[in-house]
């Protein structure tokens, strides 16, 4: 290699781009978690009695349970005392257009090359954007009320649409569903809400972008996405975080309800900051995200592309109620230098017919671990069920490690479950076939690894691809020669 | 343009050239033959710049410049093409996006302007006309699934798509039917310039009847042990390597 390319590559390879702060004025909880600090961001948000009643109950069972250890990650145990629960930037009064929002919260969208400008920005998505604890901006709300679609910030819907709140909350996930369920729901912040009504096809992308700006503390944001019938929504995440040298902590919980025959399309980019290359900081990432098909013939799709985060620990998974019901489940994890990832999907087969797709591509480098975990149960009711899963893992280096971990439980004998499983390393001979042809190392690499997650990328969204495939190409900068 | 002097290179503690020499000048077609795991991929492989070879001592000089420690990719660019003897497969990486890559990082480094979508396809088409490839065939995954003889008309397609200086083809003609034989040595033959030279690396003189080399070279067991013009093919025909 050219000193200069080595110069290029030294440069690049430390770049997290989206690791700068801002100095936003804050309206904080103390540190600490304890029912005081629970009423604390209740009233914050001006919420119904219930729903205090629900997180309280929710902190008891959460106090009741043990953090779990089975997944292969490793990570000393977590303070939960030493996390602050609510930050929000301080906001002179609460906007009630896009012209009131501080400007100094669009610019730092802005800077990550998200517009909260409506006529600025292509019209084909609408924005909803969170920081640390609150949603600052959703773009395009009035333009889909329209059609009766409600896109709003979780807190907005608490006032706005209580009784749909009511509804659904909690009933795809109960609080119970496991430990970080429960803490998310006792301190759950922010997040978005969507509902679609019968018979409606979403006409733009609904986004929501988080972000965490302020030091020391978790972000603990709840989506909830209703389908009614015949609808169609294609929604979409992205997330980033400053660089720095403490973990924190991101805990959300999304729930997905489709009813029959509609289709829901969930797609997720995770760029939380992944630490730094000795595998300091860094994001712990521990999500629950669950779709419940709930109609016959309607249809859930995820597709994860995980760069980010120091640990992950998330399982977008499918309960297919309805009969001909459709799961889908479609992944790229990314680890590189010390990052872990245990994340995979769970299809709960009920109705008849019902189908489900797991493919996953995990991509190893560094000194990294990633883990694919996976359960496909298919219940005796669910009569001629189908699974297809495969998994795939890619190593760059030999100092990562990769991992399958598939259950399957199948109760009746008309159905039939596929499972696939490949690893390989990234061949010298590919890398030499590209380099031969004048492309240089990095992007043979970019290349190669692209192609190997190709059948997961094709299926986000356009402008979503495009930035997924950049972002694949940096995570892995460096790490091979 | 190539000057390779008492070259030796090892694999794995393996001495496998054993002090080679070449020389090359432009617009030449050379012809090399030998047995089997004389060294003749390795040759290949060594000018191309693989550092999974350990040159022991010796120089290879590319235009008068010492290449020994150059990048494979850099060798690319100053316009060395290697026709591998196994292309290999990269599955999800389209031919024609990863050629246009190749092309437009080759244009780069020339000074030259990328091309645009437009410009590209209009290369493509020529050249494709010139091998005779299929359209299809470019859509696909590089390699993946082709047949012995797609991927090796691939290469020639490539090579007709970069215009190197130097192409090496390490056994092209293997896994060719007779037609395709004559279609890739048509379209290597029409490459050929004045400027631009060619080693062709072979087992059979049939080859050699239409692309026509200019020397014949014999490497035996890590050396090049004699030279001459084509009819020195003819006579390894006849005779094979054991009298030399
Ligand atoms: N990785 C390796 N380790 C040890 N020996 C190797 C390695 N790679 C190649 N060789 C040896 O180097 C020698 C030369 O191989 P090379 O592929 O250059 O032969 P060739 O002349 O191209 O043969 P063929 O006509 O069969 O293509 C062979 O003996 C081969 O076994
Ligand atoms: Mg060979």
């Amino acid at each position: 290699m050219s000193e200069e390319s080595k110069i290029i590559k030294e440069f690049t390879s430390k770049e997290y781009e989206h690791g700068w702060s801002v100095n936003l004025e804050a309206d904080e909880a103390p540190i600490g978690i304890n029912d005081d600090i629970i009423k604390f961001i209740s009233k914050k948000k001006e919420e119904p009695r219930w729903l205090l009643e629900w997180r309280l109950e929710a902190f008891q069972i959460f106090k009741k349970m043990e953090e779990p250890d089975w997944a292969n990650l490793n990570y000393p145990k977590i303070d939960f005392q030493k996390i602050k629960y609510y930050s929000a930037p301080k906001q002179k009064k609460s906007p009630k257009s896009l012209n009131d929002v501080d400007p100094e919260l669009i610019k730092t969208f802005n800077r990550l090359g998200i517009s909260l400008n409506e006529q600025k920005k292509l019209t084909g998505v609408a924005v909803d954007a969170v920081i640390d604890s609150v949603s600052v901006a959703t773009t395009f709300k009035d333009k889909l009320l329209e059609l009766g679609i409600i896109f709003c910030s979780f807190s907005e819907a608490v006032k706005e649409h209580p009784k749909l709140v009511k509804k659904y909350l909690g009933t795809v996930i109960p609080r119970n569903d496991n430990y970080f369920s429960a803490l998310n729901s006792a301190v759950f912040t922010d997040g978005s809400f969507c509902y679609i009504p019968k018979g409606i096809r979403c006409p733009m992308e609904l986004s929501t972008y988080f972000r965490i700006n302020a030091a020391n503390t978790g972000q603990f944001e709840r989506t909830l996405i209703i389908a009614e019938d015949s609808s169609y929504v294609s929604y979409l995440e992205g997330c980033t975080a400053p660089m720095r040298d403490e973990n924190q902590l991101h805990a959300a919980v999304v729930e997905i309800f489709a009813a029959k025959n509609a289709e829901v399309k969930y797609s997720t980019v995770q760029n939380w900051y992944p630490g730094d290359e000795n595998g300091k900081g860094g994001i712990y990432n521990f999500v629950t995200k669950r779709g419940i098909c709930f109609g016959n013939n309607s249809k859930i799709s995820w597709t994860q592309v995980e760069t980010g985060s120091a640990v992950t620990w998330k399982y977008p998974s499918c309960i297919l109620k309805g009969d001909n019901s459709v799961g889908e489940f479609y992944s790229v994890a990314v680890t590189n230098n010390y990052q872990q990832a245990d994340t995979g999907s769970k299809m709960i087969h009920i109705g008849k017919n019902s189908k489900s797709k797991i493919i996953s591509k995990g991509i190893s480098a560094g000194f990294s671990q990633n883990s694919y975990r996976g359960q496909v149960k298919i219940m005796k009711r669910a009569k001629n069920s189908r699974n297809f899963s495969q998994c795939d893992s890619l190593l760059l280096g030999n100092k990562c490690g990769a991992h399958t971990f598939p259950y399957i439980d199948v109760e009746n004998k008309s159905s039939l479950v596929e499972h696939e499983a490949t690893t390989s390393k990234i061949g010298e001979d590919q890398i030499f076939y590209c380099l031969q042809r004048g492309i240089d190392e990095e992007n043979a690499i970019a290349l190669i690894v692209n192609g190997y997650a190709k059948e997961v990328l094709k299926q986000l969204p356009m402008e979503f691809s495009v930035e997924a495939q950049k972002l694949l190409s940096l995570t892995l900068e460096g790490s091979v020669g | 343009m190539l000057s390779i002097k008492k070259l030796k290179v090892s694999i794995e503690n393996n001495l496998i050239l054993k002090g080679l020499n070449l020389e090359i000048k432009n617009g030449e077609v050379h012809a090399i033959m030998g047995p089997n795991g004389s060294g003749k991929s390795t040759l290949a492989s060594v000018i191309a710049g693989n550092d999974n070879y350990k040159i022991e001592s010796g120089s290879i000089s590319f235009f008068g410049k010492n290449i020994n420690n150059f990048s494979p990719d850099e060798r690319a660019m100053m316009g060395i093409f290697l026709a591998f003897q196994y292309p290999v497969e990269i599955p999800g990486v389209s031919t024609i996006n990863f050629i246009k890559t190749a092309l437009n990082r080759i244009r780069e480094f020339n000074k030259k302007k990328p091309l645009d979508a437009v410009g590209f396809l209009n290369t493509m088409k020529k050249k494709m006309n010139l091998v005779k490839i299929d359209r299809d065939l470019l859509s696909r995954s590089i390699n993946e699934g082709f047949s012995g003889g797609e991927k090796k008309r691939n290469e020639i397609f490539q090579m007709a798509m970069l215009e190197p200086k130097l192409s090496i083809l390490d056994e092209t003609d293997s896994g060719l039917d007779i037609d395709a034989l004559k279609i890739v040595s048509n379209g290597v033959n029409k490459l050929r310039t004045k400027d631009n030279s060619t080693i062709v690396v072979t087992h059979y003189q049939r080859l050699l009847d239409y692309i026509i080399p200019d020397y014949v070279h014999v490497l035996i067991d890590g050396k090049i042990v004699k030279s001459g013009n084509k009819d020195l093919a003819l006579e390894l025909e006849n005779k094979g390597y054991d009298w030399l």
